[in-house]
């Protein structure tokens, strides 16, 4: 499904150079849930972001469902970020005005999902996070598990195929954690692709494989004794 | 985007920056009543004029003999031309394009007296169709000059309106006797009042008119003073007056290329070139007001880039849930617009209110007779609308290309 050859990311600060990713080998099959560790600066967010498309690499092959990303145009970028590939952060990334439900309905906007269908959906995922009680409420009257909740739902509401998860767990409180947790388990037993960047080693140790990234390089790819 | 996201996330900026979105709706209102004010005094002196230079006449041609300056097959320069009253219906003949052709004389000084009352005044004798040419529009109760009259050579009298005032006062003049130099005349009609722009001898107001056949039998003249004639259609009118100096040059036998042997005064092209001045002076106007509204869009455009950055997080996290560029481009076009269209229509509505009130204060004056009021046209409105909405495009497009062509991952991190 994801296959990374020789993923090599450059960012330029001033008159520096900096290489955030050295060359990536890594493939993802369809299904697995996948755990992304390593140290601060080690290039996990660099390489979460290139995988859902939000940035390019400066240099290597990706290859999505065997597609090369890098022929894709601008707005079949951001299809796949909004059928194929879905993100939930660690800040949550709520649009602060809007409620759950519009924020729910973002993604389903953008796909030019209609009326009552879009209705329909939107009750669905949030009914599936456990937050159908909670439609008419605004980010600001929401607990940080309830909010991370939304924006599982705002995740799910186009029936991606990839989930990815940057420190889904690292603003919530061991409990609302658990929770959230379980929610992506769930995820994964019904055939998702959940790709997950976490430093809570317990948390990456229930996934199936966990890659250990370390000065923008693969250091380990497999379980960690 | 969903028009309530849309409503509501314009609320939420418009508390945020609520001070600065005031003013620029201040700004834009202000900006448009300027163009609306500044078009609508150029509307409103156009169609005042327009009415003025009616009050001459309308689609008229006037001709009056002059003198040969060419020296013309055998005959030597100097003769002087002068029209007779034949020549109006040897005119009308040879010319069928013409609608109306009309004769005039005119006398200076002529004694008018009504009761004690004693003027000096002009008297013209005109025919009956001074009415259609030169709009001599009787008031209710009486009438123009009519054929029968010219048959008859009725010693009946057409009087200006400020004629009347200086005889009759408030007194009512139809039927009643006035004396032209001694000789009893009847009085049949009054000149509705109108506002002239120009005149050749003196202003309508201001003349005693009788019948052509009976001023040529009472002052014993041979020459008309003057030639109206009016076409059919303005179209071709060159190519008409040449014609018309070729027939009388024809039966005169002077050269058609003098032009000092006729004098004509083509009231056609003169009120074409006086709406050529006022088309210019609305369109400087116009320039000004837009010029004024454009520096209200800077402000909307000042907005917009405030706003794009504030909002750069939630452009990362829209185009992470799959937005695409074009989205985004229009999220913040339209909310210039709406800025645009609050601030102009509050600006539209302020203007009409006042235009529509000033027109309603009861105030007489020469200059709002002859520059007229303020007025505000679908013209006008629609005219405002697109600079408005032009105005309201070039104000947000650059900063919603800006918005659009921010990097996702950058915008994700931006606090």
């Amino acid at each position: 499904m994801i296959d990374l050859k020789h993923i090599v990311k450059a960012y330029r600060t001033g008159k520096v150079d900096f290489q955030a990713l050295k060359g990536i080998d890594l493939q993802v099959k369809k299904g697995e849930y996948i755990a992304i560790v390593g140290p601060s600066g080690s290039g996990k967010s660099t390489l979460m972001n290139i995988i859902g498309c939000l940035d390019i690499p400066s240099g290597g092959e990706y290859l999505l469902d065997e597609q090369p990303v890098n022929t894709f145009s601008s707005n079949q970028l951001a299809d796949i970020r909004n059928k194929k590939i879905s993100f939930v952060f660690q800040a949550f990334n709520l649009l602060p005005y809007a409620t759950a439900y519009e924020n729910v309905e973002v993604p389903l906007l953008f796909a030019g999902m209609k009326g009552r269908k879009r209705k329909n959906r939107i009750m669905e995922v949030l009914a599936q996070v456990g937050l159908a009680n909670k439609i008419g409420n605004k980010p600001t009257e929401m607990s940080g598990g309830e909010m991370q909740r939304v924006a599982i739902a705002r995740a799910l509401a186009n029936e991606p195929e990839i989930i990815l998860a940057d420190e889904p767990t690292g603003n919530l409180d061991s409990k609302s954690g658990t929770e959230i947790v379980d929610i992506f388990d769930d995820l994964w037993k019904a055939g998702k692709t959940v790709i997950m960047i976490t430093h809570d080693l317990f948390l990456a140790q229930k996934t199936e494989r966990i890659v250990k990234l370390k000065d923008g390089l693969i250091e380990n790819n497999g379980n960690l004794a | 985007m969903k028009p309530l996201i849309i409503y509501n996330v314009f609320i939420r900026d418009f508390r945020k920056q609520k001070k600065r979105i005031t003013l620029t709706l201040v700004a834009l209102a202000w900006g448009t009543i300027s163009i609306m004010l500044l078009l609508g005094f150029g509307e409103g002196l156009q169609q005042q004029l327009s009415i003025n230079q009616k009050g001459l006449g309308e689609g008229i041609v006037i001709l009056w003999g002059g003198q040969t300056s060419i020296p013309y097959k055998g005959l030597g320069k100097g003769r002087r031309i002068a029209f007779t009253p034949e020549d109006i219906d040897f005119l009308k003949e040879r010319v069928p394009e013409l609608k109306n052709v009309g004769g005039e004389f005119s006398h200076w000084g002529t004694n008018i007296k009504y009761k004690d009352k004693v003027l000096s005044e002009m008297v013209a004798g005109i025919t009956p169709n001074f009415k259609q040419m030169r709009n001599h529009i009787p008031q209710m109760g009486g009438r123009m000059i009519d054929e029968w009259d010219m048959k008859l050579k009725r010693r009946v009298v057409f009087l200006g309106d400020k004629i009347k005032q200086k005889l009759f006062g408030d007194e009512d003049p139809i039927g009643k006797q006035i004396f032209v130099n001694s000789i009893p005349f009847t009085v049949i009609g009054v000149m509705i009042p109108k506002m002239q722009m120009s005149s050749y001898h003196n202003m309508d107001e201001n003349i005693t008119s009788i019948p052509l056949t009976t001023f040529q039998a009472i002052f014993g003249r041979l020459y008309l003073d003057d030639i109206i004639y009016q076409p059919y259609s303005l179209k071709h009118m060159k190519a008409l007056k040449k014609r018309v100096i070729e027939t009388f040059a024809a039966k005169y036998k002077f050269d058609p290329q003098d032009d000092r042997a006729i004098s004509v005064w083509d009231y056609v092209e003169s009120t074409r070139e006086t709406n050529n001045v006022l088309m210019g002076i609305q369109l400087f106007l116009g320039i000004i007001g837009a010029l004024t509204l454009l520096i209200a869009g800077v402000g909307v455009a000042n907005i917009m880039y405030v706003s794009i950055k504030e909002r750069t997080r939630e452009i990362g996290i829209k185009m992470a849930m799959g937005a695409r560029r074009a989205y985004i481009l229009w999220e913040f076009l339209i909310e210039a617009l709406i800025i645009t269209f609050l601030g102009g229509g509050g600006g539209m509505a302020i203007s009409y209110i006042l235009t529509e009130g000033f027109k309603r204060i009861p105030i007489q004056s020469e200059v709002l007779n002859f520059m007229g009021r303020p007025t505000i046209s679908l013209d006008i409105g629609i005219t405002v609308i697109i600079i408005l909405g032009f105005m309201g495009i070039l104000a947000g497009l650059f900063p919603a290309m800006k918005a659009a062509s921010v990097s996702p991952v950058e915008s994700l991190r931006y606090e």
